[in-house]
């Protein structure tokens, strides 16, 4: 658990995050969004203590971190940064093994991860082990940075805008890796991002800055149904709240025997998908499968109920 | 080979034609020589002072490359930066002196020999390196700082494995200046008896003997010519590991 107790910066006179309180649960995404110069990366960087709040503490399962040793908790903490700073002249694996390698693992290990990782982004190890960054693409580049902070597994990872750079399909897929990552490591990310999109998508926790405040933190469903200033609604988007809303709802909520017509769905997609599918067929329903083997069907109706339910709850 | 390789072959052939056979050249020298005087420089062998002048000049740059970067790296620490223009104004205070003013001023104390000559290609040394290194350290890319500090590399560790490689070529550059001067610059140190190529340059000029001045000086060029070229190359290849150039 991380706990942000009162934590201020300020810079010229100027607070950059100005008395953000929240506490994080263990094996959870939390992800951090507002503008640019809301004061995100430095609250992210306040965690590892490459910057030094002005007041208030942060603990770690409630030690302090200002009791630590700055580079051993550095060490403890997977750090993808803003822009993924790689070193240049290295290669793609001493990139990734620059943590294990401080750690001191012994170098078949360090290697075996480093081969995992790339195959896990999608990377061709023998391909791309011992190329250097500038012979990578924006988007490989930001690919081996996050392998970088992952590659010593570790509890806590703190995430600067990890998929900026990313094409979408690319990065669909990155998010739905690190998704699955998190899931099987039981890791706690704090993952920062400008896309509302992706917050909601990731996060099982939405914290929204603006100004150096902290201004709303609840679950994406809270954030999006009741938003609680004119500033976070706006970054939710009035016209999609609805949709937004249906892409955090699972098919199997609603999902109902028997066959319908048309296209099928898979069904680890979601309401919105579900939704997308019967208006562009100009159907009712939709048919829903399992790895290719027929399930069921969803129908207009239901998630019409479903999508008004959720609002009250919310 | 490429044409590169070929033309560098031949010049590195025709410098050591010159410094162990230099009778092969007397029919090219003889028009410049006086009549009846020797046209190749006899007095000691060409190899020898080659040899002595190389090393003045590698000892020189090894104290001036050691002194530049430890200075360098001082005045980037945070805890250094208040000295950055205090050292900045010395060493270019340095550069202004004539190399003769420092010989002669070295004279009186360390005596004639090589040790004035070290003394000044040694001073004259640090300021390129200095300067290079100081850019170099200090230009580093924010990010890749950042990267550093936040996996939790040491101080020493990121000085070692981060600064120094990334500043490297800017470095190599400034030792390539450097060492490029005290090669030309170690020739004046035979007027107070150190042993370099310059004793025949000189030798030549107190006789008028053209033959020798142009044998000297062709050595000595072709040594600069080579070694910027080698520590050109150097470069290269670490610019290249580093995505700076292709
Ligand atoms: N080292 C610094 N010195 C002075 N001001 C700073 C420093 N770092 C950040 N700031 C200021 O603090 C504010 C918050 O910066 P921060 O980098 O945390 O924003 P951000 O939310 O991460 O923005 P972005 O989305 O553009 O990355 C900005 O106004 C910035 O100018
Ligand atoms: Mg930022």
């Amino acid at each position: 658990m991380i706990e942000i107790d009162n934590i201020t910066k300020i810079y010229e006179g100027r607070p950059a995050v100005d008395a953000v309180s929240m506490t994080i649960e263990s094996a959870t995404i939390t992800a951090i969004v507002g503008t640019s110069g809301s004061g995100k990366s430095t609250l992210l960087r306040m965690i590892n203590r490459l910057v030094e709040p002005t007041s208030g503490e942060v603990r770690i399962n409630g030690e302090p971190t200002t009791g630590m040793a700055k580079n051993a908790l550095r060490r403890r903490i997977g750090y993808a940064i803003q822009g993924h700073g790689l070193f240049p002249h290295h290669t793609v694996a001493r990139n990734i093994g620059a943590v294990p390698r401080l750690l001191g693992w012994d170098k078949a290990k360090i290697q075996d991860r480093v081969d995992e990782l790339l195959d896990l982004f999608s990377m061709p190890p023998e391909e791309f082990r011992s190329r250097y960054p500038a012979e990578l693409s924006g988007g490989q580049q930001q690919r081996v940075g996050v392998a970088r902070a992952l590659a010593s597994r570790p509890d806590l990872l703190l995430m600067d805008e990890p998929f900026g750079a990313l094409d979408p399909i690319i990065r669909t897929r990155a998010q739905a890796d690190l998704h699955r990552i998190q899931r099987t490591l039981g890791s706690t990310i704090l993952l920062v991002t400008h896309d509302m999109e992706e917050a909601i998508q990731l996060g099982d926790q939405v914290a929204v800055m603006d100004q150096g405040r902290l201004v709303q933190h609840g679950t994406p469903a809270e954030i999006i149904s009741n938003p609680a200033t004119d500033f976070v609604a706006e970054m939710v988007g009035g016209v999609d709240r609805p949709l937004r809303l249906l892409s955090l709802l699972p098919i199997s909520d609603i999902l109902e025997d028997g066959a319908a017509e048309g296209e099928p769905i898979d069904e680890k997609t979601n309401l919105r998908e579900a939704l997308s599918a019967c208006l562009w067929s100009g159907r009712d329903s939709v048919p829903v499968e399992r790895n290719g083997a027929l399930i069921g069907h969803v129908t207009l109706k239901a998630i019409r109920s479903r999508a008004e339910g959720s609002h009250e709850l919310g | 080979m490429s044409w590169a390789n070929l033309l560098r072959a031949a010049v590195c052939g025709l410098m050591l034609a010159l410094v162990l056979r230099p009778e092969w050249f007397e029919p090219m020298f003889a028009p410049f020589a006086p009549e009846g005087a020797a046209i190749i420089y006899d007095r000691a062998s060409l190899l020898s002072l080659s040899l002595s002048h190389l090393v003045i000049v590698a000892a020189a740059s090894v104290a001036a490359v050691f002194v530049a970067l430890l200075l360098a790296i001082l005045v980037t620490r945070p805890s250094g930066k208040a000295f950055l223009p205090l050292s900045r104004t010395i060493a270019n205070m340095g550069q202004t002196f004539p190399p003769v003013a420092v010989l002669a001023l070295a004279v009186p104390m360390l005596g004639f020999g090589s040790g004035p000559t070290l003394v000044a290609l040694f001073l004259y040394g640090i300021l390129p390196i200095f300067e290079n290194t100081m850019t170099g350290l200090s230009t580093l890319p924010p990010a890749t700082m950042e990267a550093a500090r936040g996996i939790g590399l040491s101080r020493r560790q990121r000085l070692f494995q981060v600064e120094l490689p990334l500043a490297l070529p800017l470095i190599l550059t400034g030792i390539r200046l450097s060492v490029v001067i005290a090669i030309g610059t170690a020739t004046i140190g035979s007027t107070v008896a150190a042993r370099t190529l310059g004793e025949v340059i000189i030798a030549g000029l107190l006789t008028n003997n053209t033959a020798y001045v142009l044998q000297g000086g062709l050595i000595v060029g072709l040594f600069a010519v080579l070694i910027y070229d080698a520590l050109t190359q150097l470069e290269t290849f670490f610019q290249k590991r580093l995505g700076l150039a292709h």
